[in-house]
């Protein structure tokens, strides 16, 4: 295999509250041999806050960051769903509206820079699955996770909406003509954008990369039901009592199913679900009292890292089980 | 669609249907019954309910009208996914989800019989929001009113809506805040408020910019993107909304709006978005109930707000650049 390499878009949070997140992803990217170039110019993607207040500046703030992995003439990944989402909302938004590209272009040209739609941008969770592999991970594997019983939680913005995510997050796209599967209405149902699962095993309504990434380092992957629903992260401030029910209903059900830790891709759902343990405890009436990692923490614990190269000091729920 | 033969051999598919059960006026609990049926590769959803009411059990209840996707009286959820019976491919689900397939109604907790739900609030929350033209007409008009392509562009997908419920079921805060409005009504508001012969404009976005029951509660799930069966997209018009209450100059400063508004703050200053001055700077006096949390981020080192060596903020390289693109791109103000 020839050697990977992005351009890294870390976001705001792995700079910031969870650094585990940042040396965590360098860690597992330097165990396989993976180059990545950290995107130091990037600005926040805006969070879907941004684009509440702004949605233009959203856009030209984010093709910007787009600008500086094409200047590198590098595919991006990104580490933090919420990330992953705004900054392919933009791409597809500029890729397929010529006027709105032009607007955002002629912002960007008052600093030199160009949105040309020639980078591609994925979660680092499917360049690792389909672009490293994940038999090519299990060999690298030193610390088998066998032990644990892993809940995997998704997060809204690497799964929905799924014809998003399904362009821009699949390797491969399916071959020509496969589309019309025999839909019955007399349709063409999904002729442009075929149900992501069929391709690439990621159905919004029953996910399994994660499953695979677990089973690949030989974890043992809980099934729950609420492994692709919200964590309420996005209301935390202004609907507190959503947020705290949302999270703790599906810390519960990961519990109540026998997880010994969560793992999820992004960060945002690892803050409210490592944090809010208590106060959501309290909302529902009961104990929770679940680890959370983040996704490249579990895959650098398998490929032998040290709990210091993985920042778990950083967890507020301590993980102390798990080496 | 490929114009190449198809093979005419119905390619027929054994499938076990768990269907949930459940009369409000005898049961006391619900329950799934089983079905087993061979499935056709053009048979739809709807075809398998009444193939389970004529086949099997004529107590079997589920709304159905038009048949071909227009009236949204057969929303039900398969596996989860909510679906229009009536358009869903069955063998299309099989290939999703495996070839057992569990028939729910689209919201358990208010199933009136089988897959039959009270959908009331669903109603009463989608007049809430006007969901009309609000006009003075001229009855005797000199002329037509006439709209621009541009202008009906604007609100065209929203009026695809339904009204089937496959968003307002499958939205999260609504399950946990009976307040929330939900994503159809907001879809509804949205369509509305941007036709140029309406004059409610501002109703509409003072309703939904309650806090508690407006967009402003809006988890960003996109579960409602996901549900619709007429790529309504209701989060995507949520975010219109939001937008609009700056635009007209609706929206108040709150902790939810200045959550919103807070990130050019923080991302003028730094190229990031500053996590500690976020909560302080939208909480205001607020903030007071986070300190729990903030005292859980400081022991596990997360956060220095008293260390003023270590909380160094990030800085984005060239954020000149980033300062001058704000300045020059920004169109809203609080």
């Amino acid at each position: 295999m020839s050697k990977l390499k992005y351009a890294l878009y870390t976001g705001c949070t792995a700079r910031e509250s969870t650094p585990e997140l940042l040396s965590s992803t360098l860690a597992v990217a330097e165990k396989l041999g993976i180059e990545l170039v950290l995107l130091d110019e990037a600005s926040c993607c805006g969070a879907s806050h941004l684009q509440d207040f702004d949605e233009f500046l959203s856009l030209v703030l984010n093709a910007r960051n787009i600008c500086y992995a094409e200047k590198l003439g590098l595919p991006m990944v990104t580490i933090c769903n919420t990330c992953q989402l705004n900054t392919v909302m933009t791409k597809e938004r500029l890729d397929h509206d010529p006027e709105m590209r032009a607007k955002v272009n002629e912002k960007l040209a008052e600093v030199g820079l160009e949105y040309k739609g020639t980078s591609s941008v994925r979660h680092f969770l499917y360049a690792l699955i389909d672009d490293y592999g994940l038999e090519n991970i299990s060999e690298k594997v030193v610390k088998p996770l066998s032990h644990f019983n892993i809940a995997p939680f998704y997060g809204c913005h690497n799964i929905r909406p799924s014809h998003i995510h399904y362009k821009h997050n699949a390797a491969t796209l399916p071959p020509e003509g496969e589309y019309d599967i025999g839909e019955g209405g007399g349709e063409m149902l999904h002729h442009e954008e075929p149900l992501m699962s069929k391709y690439t095993g990621e159905n919004p309504y029953a996910p399994t990369s994660l499953d695979r990434l677990i089973e690949a380092l030989e974890g043992k992957a809980v099934q729950y039901e609420s492994k692709n629903k919200c964590c309420g992260f996005h209301v935390d401030l202004q609907a507190p009592e959503t947020s705290n029910a949302l999270t703790g209903t599906a810390l519960s059900d990961a519990i109540d199913n026998g997880a010994d830790v969560v793992v999820t891709p992004c960060p945002l759902c690892q803050l409210n679900m490592d944090l809010k343990q208590e106060s959501a405890g309290k909302q529902l009436g009961r104990e929770i009292d679940v680890p959370v990692l983040h996704m490249p923490q579990m895959v650098a614990l398998a490929l032998g890292c040290t709990p210091e190269e993985i920042g778990l000091k950083y967890n507020v729920t301590k993980a102390t089980g798990l080496y | 669609m490929s114009d190449t033969t198809k093979n005419t051999a119905p390619q027929t598919r054994k499938v076990t249907i768990k269907a949930f059960r459940f009369n409000a006026e005898t049961d006391y609990l619900p329950y799934y019954k089983t079905y087993e049926m061979e499935v056709g590769q053009d048979e739809l959803i709807l075809d398998l309910l009444n193939r389970i009411k004529w086949e099997h059990d004529g107590s079997f209840s589920y709304r159905r009208s038009c048949r071909h996707g227009i009236c949204g009286a057969c929303g039900i959820k398969v596996n989860g996914k909510p679906v229009l019976s009536c358009k869903q491919n069955a063998q299309e689900l099989v290939n999703l989800f495996g070839d057992e397939l569990v028939f729910e109604p689209q919201s358990k907790k208010r199933a009136v019989k089988d897959m039959v739900i009270d959908k009331g609030d669903f109603w009463q929350k989608h007049a809430a929001v006007k969901p009309y033209v609000e006009a003075q007409v001229d009855p005797h008009p000199e002329s037509e009113t006439l709209m621009s392509p541009e202008q009906v562009e604007n609100f065209l997908d929203a009026d695809y809506c339904i009204q089937c419920g496959n968003c307002h079921y499958a939205c999260p805060a609504l399950e946990v805040n009976e307040d929330y409005l939900g994503p159809a009504a907001f879809a509804a508001a949205y369509r509305f408020s941007v036709d140029p012969r309406d004059e409610a404009t501002i109703d509409r976005l003072e309703t939904t910019a309650e806090l508690g029951s407006g967009v402003w509660d809006c988890v960003k799930c996109f579960e409602c993107a996901e549900a619709c069966p007429k790529d309504v997209n209701p989060i995507e018009k949520i975010t219109k909304l939001h937008n609009m209450q700056f635009e007209h100059h609706v929206a108040e400063r709150n902790v939810a709006t200045k959550h919103a508004e807070g990130f050019i703050r923080s991302i003028k200053k730094f190229g990031y978005l500053d996590e500690q001055d976020i909560v302080l700077y939208s909480e205001g006096l607020g903030v007071v109930k986070h300190l729990s949390e903030a005292f859980k981020m400081i022991k596990a080192g997360k956060v220095h707000p008293f260390d003023i060596a270590k909380k160094k903020m990030p800085r984005s390289k060239n954020l000149e650049e980033i300062q001058k693109l704000i300045e020059i791109s920004k169109t809203n103000e609080l």
